[in-house]
């Protein structure tokens, strides 16, 4: 069965039309990017599927099940299959890193913290951390540990899904490749099924079995990664060349 | 705004329930605004029996000293200082974190990670503004008052025992339910005025900014506001 499928989405605020018709299908396991311009309606498009903005119109639908307008436990038990990294890591400043990293299990309740300590260890691990930076608070890490500490927080709960909104923005080259690596290790080792949003194009190629393209509020353009540079749609080259000149005003 | 406190009342009474979030804010709120309160209600108390004494020398009416100071910190200046002194503190502080975290997504992760801000962030700080504030005016009415009597008695030569005297005759037990009920009401305006506009933030730095000042202004309209209709429904 299909993961994630969005049908005809649409959003605006206010007189933006920002999602106008979003159609996108993401099969298990699969890792699709959603390249476009700034303000292009890529972030919405994710935090509609969470359910943190309500469409318009349209079917968003996860394993078959139609999320729209769901609330309460019913949401709940939806957004329980996904894990998200925000682009600013979006970490809380007021809590210890264990306690960011476990906050999917113990939902901010003080639960055995020798038990969720030693999970956040292991989480810590499998983005390259060590349990040094347990007991530090976000503000004391760098910009790349904390979208590692994001990350392990986003798959602490072993998720079936993950979304990651810009994971190497704002980061070295090196330190980008590190997050892309990591990426890659979740979505080909464990079979998570990963959507990612980025105007990084060696990230974009690197992490995703297939990109697609959002402009206006429309998806106008999908194909397989390989393809990215050879698309023959002029919006999708200006836009992976990074011309000023073109369709893209 | 009353959806918005209507839904983190309704959700903060339903569990989960967060008990030392509630706790963590009754410390923030309560015990850290005991010096500010404190120091402005000894001030006040002591300035009201010097301004009363001046006033009431002109026409031989400086007994009335102890029954100004009791009544006039216990029914009006005590809820409304503290109100207004804990707003300035609280609503800011309150705004700016929430808003901070609104513009940085962390209540949007909050959601992701399926824990209810509402039930996390707004209702303990709501509850713990309604348990607060009471106590903190008592203290500030405890306070205020021997701010008057020790300026009336080491500076004006006032009997100390007919001071307490005169201050005990003259305060009733409605007084005091009086102002517990204006200082609760102050302390759900300050929580709920804080809390509102940080959760509806947006803009960034900038949001936050706007936010602040938005709550704090909202809030000392609405003390202001609401201790009139109080006053003039209790004593009208």
């Amino acid at each position: 069965m299909t993961k994630i499928v969005l049908d005809n989405v649409s959003k605006a605020f206010g007189d933006n039309q920002v999602l106008d018709g979003v159609t996108l299908t993401v099969e298990p396991g699969e890792s699709v990017a959603i390249i476009g311009q700034s303000g292009s309606g890529k972030s919405v498009m994710l935090k509609c599927i969470l359910g943190l903005v309500q469409p318009d119109g349209g079917s968003i639908k996860i394993d078959g099940e139609e999320v729209i307008g769901l609330r309460g436990r019913e949401l709940d038990r939806m957004r329980a299959k996904f894990g998200m990294l925000f682009q600013g890591s979006a970490l809380f400043d007021s809590l210890p890193v264990w306690r960011n990293v476990t906050f999917a299990l113990t939902q901010g309740r003080i639960v055995s913290a020798r038990r969720m300590r030693k999970i956040a260890e292991e989480n810590l691990e499998r983005v390259g951390l060590d349990k040094s930076i347990l007991d530090l608070k976000p503000s004391e890490l760098s910009g790349g540990m904390q979208k590692r500490v994001a990350l392990a927080r986003a798959i602490a709960p072993r998720p079936e899904i993950i979304f990651f909104d810009e994971p190497t923005t704002g980061l070295d080259p090196i330190r980008a490749d590190v997050i892309n690596d990591l990426i890659v290790t979740l979505t080909e080792d464990i079979g998570i099924t990963a959507l990612t949003i980025t105007h990084d194009m060696a990230s974009a190629r690197k992490i995703a079995h297939r990109v697609a393209m959002l402009y206006q509020g429309k998806i106008i353009w999908r194909g397989p990664r390989d393809r990215l540079y050879d698309s023959g749609n002029p919006y999708v080259d200006q836009f992976v060349q990074g011309r000023a000149e073109g369709p893209i005003r | 705004m009353t959806k918005f406190a209507l839904r983190a009342i309704g959700r903060g009474l339903a569990p989960p329930y967060y008990p030392l979030r509630l706790l963590e804010q009754i410390a923030l709120i309560g015990w850290f605004s005991l010096p500010v309160v404190g120091l402005t209600a000894i001030f006040t108390g002591a300035a009201l029996a010097q301004q009363t004494f001046t006033a009431g020398s002109r026409f031989n009416a400086t007994s009335t000293v102890p029954a100004i100071v009791v009544l006039g910190i216990v029914r009006e200046l005590g809820p409304v200082l503290v109100g207004l002194m804990v707003a300035g503190r609280v609503s800011s502080a309150m705004a700016a974190e929430l808003g901070t975290m609104r513009v940085t997504e962390q209540l949007d992760a909050m959601s992701t990670l399926r824990t209810d801000p509402y039930r996390y962030l707004i209702a303990p700080r709501l509850f713990a503004a309604l348990i607060t504030i009471p106590v903190l005016v008592l203290i500030a009415n405890v306070i205020g008052i021997m701010g008057g009597y020790f300026l009336s008695v080491y500076k004006l030569d006032f009997n100390a025992v007919g001071y307490l005297k005169t201050t005990r005759h003259f305060l009733e037990a409605g007084d005091i339910l009086m102002a517990l009920i204006k200082s609760a009401v102050f302390g759900f305006f300050i929580a709920l005025m804080g809390c509102y506009h940080g959760f509806q933030t947006s803009g960034g730095a900038a949001g936050v900014g706007r936010a602040t000042t938005n709550a704090v202004v909202s809030t000392f309209v609405l003390i202001l506001l609401s201790n009139l209709i109080i006053t003039v429904i209790a004593f009208g």
